[in-house]
């Protein structure tokens, strides 16, 4: 029986949910229908306006909205001047990852995440894998009522390290994140987001005082790709990669390699330079290849080649640790010493099959310091 | 028995043989001339209030007689709908009681298709969610030959549509079920887009307008009335004016609001939109407001509409026929 993409985050989730959901916990985890809305909640980060307007100030879009109508992201909505989020506790989409899934290779490998979603996303990115979650209104999918406490709780039966906010965007469901980040810290269960990094200062500051890693989805390194391909901004995104970094919070950045689009070598080389000088040669950085999408169904899969060459303008620049994503087996998805070159972290798809760093994250070989979060 | 009862029973027999509707031409598109009719209830005085559903019936009449050279309101709608067995029907009721279609003018529509056109199997008003209708003072029913619904009961295609900027799912009605559609627009401004009338209450018909927004609707407008479903079968625009804004919109804002009583009617989506730009503007001046394009507001979506990717109709006031019936 063929299972749609949104068959399979619907009843996968509400199966990982449930199974994971035993004992008092059970009662949290109610179903709510597509056409049905979870009451909603006062969001934060908005600003009232004349006319019962309400300016959102969550995100660079800053929304100015109207009495009645949502901001561009969906999952928000102006009530007589009221700014209210419709995703509060309500996951779509739950499940446990392993952590590498996110991707993250330098944060607690060979751990599990317990990983969740609500609807909604802040950009339309043409290459969207989870558009029949982001792309659509909280009311539009199977959610079930999963309230930070129970995010928290769920996380910690399941094994896992971590909670990640990931699938489609979580600044959108920024308050959900957030008190699910403090909940899980008070459990002993650490935070991470997957996210576009389209976000303003305010905002990402707060939240980077709750998680502790960040992986960016860097779309590109023009504006002109970000405004036709993403509907967003790139500027923006810059700025909250330095403000990560200025935070201290553990950053991995993916970069979505489309055929035709953001592939040029010009283009890595800007970014590359961009990286070590803003960020530094430590943040790891994901070229991962890309598969026929969403709105992008008529352009190829990215060529190996392609990435195969991004990696080697990555690492002419200085870039520590870069990655190669989406496929499987290849010999760059392992972890190697910036120093000795040996590996230090042996992956095979998302399994991690070998680790060669010590207790106080250096090289097993040459004890060199090796960048992450290894425990 | 209630007039809205007898409706949605509907007592016609279904004929057979039918035959499937192609978009039905108008003499106006054959002889190249765009024309925008408006018939005028000069009773209407109070903004706000549901007119008058005889008079809004013989108000409609009026215009498809005139728009299709019949002589009949019967041969008016059998030229307009070609056949067609089901038509959809596409209200705009986001703001509540106020500034939204009434339940009056679409019941008078609703009868008179029926009326004139016994092979009519079924007719769909329909909206983006069952709690808009409501809220536009609409009762949702899935029984007899008028239903009422929203996209939220009557569910989405599962294949993504892609239509330039536009990417979405279409509302199952507009894919499915109709064979010819109407569209019922209110005349409101717009805080993003600048004005709301006919190609932006399609809107309704796709499962994410919020990302259509920026740029002020350009060119998300334009793209998602080319989606063929919705081109191919918009057969007429029936704007329901008899309360229209100049401020304040999408929602009901009645200090911005005046009582215009008025319907407009055209076979050119495009065209009906540029002449309630007009008067919407028209309206702004006289109330001392600077123009939409002053506040950042320009609809340029309409003019991208007829631009000649899109070819959607015209927006050139200059080559569009404006015709107040007396």
């Amino acid at each position: 029986m063929s299972c749609s993409r949104r068959d399979f985050f619907c009843q996968g989730a509400c199966l990982a949910a449930l199974a994971l959901a035993s004992g008092p916990h059970k009662a949290g985890a109610q179903t709510r229908r597509p056409g049905e809305l979870i009451p909603p909640k006062e969001a934060q980060w908005w600003e009232q306006r004349p006319g019962k307007r309400i300016e959102c100030t969550l995100c660079p879009k800053k929304c100015r909205v109207d009495d009645l109508e949502r901001g561009y992201c969906g999952v928000r909505e102006n009530r007589g001047g009221t700014y209210y989020t419709h995703v509060y506790g309500a996951a779509c989409a739950a499940h446990v990852d392993p952590i590498e899934k996110k991707p993250f290779f330098h944060f607690l490998p060979g751990t599990k995440a317990f990983s969740i979603a609500t609807a909604g996303c802040n950009m339309d990115c043409a290459f969207c894998q989870n558009w029949e979650i982001s792309q659509v209104r909280p009311e539009q999918v199977d959610a079930y009522y999963m309230p930070p406490q129970e995010v928290a709780a769920i996380a910690k039966r399941s094994g896992s390290a971590s909670v990640a906010y990931t699938y489609t965007e979580p600044v959108v469901f920024y308050e959900y994140m957030y008190d699910s980040a403090v909940a899980a810290r008070e459990s002993g269960v650490r935070s991470v987001m997957v996210s576009n990094g389209y976000i303003q200062e305010k905002p990402l500051r707060k939240l980077c005082g709750v998680l502790d890693a960040i992986k960016v989805d860097l779309k590109s390194f023009r504006e002109k790709y970000y405004k036709e391909i993403c509907a967003g901004e790139l500027a923006p995104v810059l700025d909250a990669l330095e403000i990560i970094r200025d935070e201290g919070v553990w950053l991995e950045i993916v970069y979505l390699m489309v055929p035709t689009l953001n592939d040029s070598a010009e283009e890595i080389e800007e970014l590359c330079a961009w990286i070590v000088e803003k960020l530094g040669p430590d943040v790891p950085v994901h070229f991962t290849r890309f598969h026929p999408m969403y709105r992008l169904k008529h352009l190829p899969s990215t060529p190996v080649s392609l990435i195969e060459r991004a990696l080697k303008i990555a690492r002419k620049h200085g870039l520590n640790y870069v990655y190669l994503g989406n496929v499987a087996g290849h010999e760059s998805e392992s972890t190697r010493c910036p120093s000795c070159g040996e590996i230090v972290v042996h992956r095979v798809g998302y399994t991690v099959i070998g680790k060669k760093i010590t207790g106080s994250n250096t090289c097993s070989y040459c004890g060199n310091t090796i960048a992450g979060v290894w425990s | 028995m209630r007039r809205r009862k007898f409706i949605a029973r509907g007592m016609l027999v279904l004929a057979a043989g039918a035959t499937r509707a192609s978009a039905a031409s108008s003499p106006d598109k054959e002889n190249g001339i765009s024309r925008v009719l408006i018939a005028r209830d000069p009773a209407y005085s109070k903004t706000g209030t549901v007119p008058d559903e005889k008079v809004a019936g013989e108000m409609i009449e009026r215009l498809v007689r005139e728009i299709t050279g019949a002589g009949s309101v019967k041969q008016s709608w059998r030229k307009l709908l070609a056949g067609s067995r089901t038509v959809g029907l596409k209200p705009n009721c986001l703001a509540g009681r106020g500034v939204s279609s009434s339940p009056a003018f679409v019941n008078a529509l609703c009868r008179q298709l029926l009326d004139s056109l016994p092979e009519v199997e079924k007719i769909y008003v329909w909206e983006r969610s069952n709690s808009d209708l409501k809220k536009g003072g609409f009762e949702i029913s899935t029984r007899g030959k008028i239903w009422c619904l929203g996209n939220d009961r009557a569910g989405y295609g599962r294949d993504l549509v892609v239509e330039g900027s536009i990417g979405s799912l279409v509302s199952s009605i507009v894919l499915d079920k109709c064979e010819a559609l109407i569209n019922l627009p209110v005349l409101k401004d717009h805080g993003i887009v600048g004005v709301s009338v006919g190609m932006k209450n399609y809107y309704g018909a796709v499962h994410n307008p919020n990302k259509y927004h920026l740029n002020r609707g350009d060119p998300y407008v334009a793209d998602l009335n080319c989606i063929e479903k919705i081109r191919g079968r918009n057969v007429l625009t029936l704007c329901e004016a008899f309360t229209a804004q100049y401020e304040g919109g999408p929602p009901f804002k009645p200090q911005w609001s005046w009582p215009a009583g008025m319907i407009l009617a055209s076979t050119d989506p495009v065209a009906l939109d540029r002449v309630g730009w007009k008067m919407i503007e028209q309206k702004r001046a006289e109330h001392g407001l600077p123009s939409l394009a002053s506040v950042g507001r320009e609809p340029t979506y309409i003019l991208t509409a007829a631009d000649s990717r899109h070819r959607l109709g015209c927006a050139e006031l200059d080559e569009i026929q404006e015709k107040v019936l007396s």
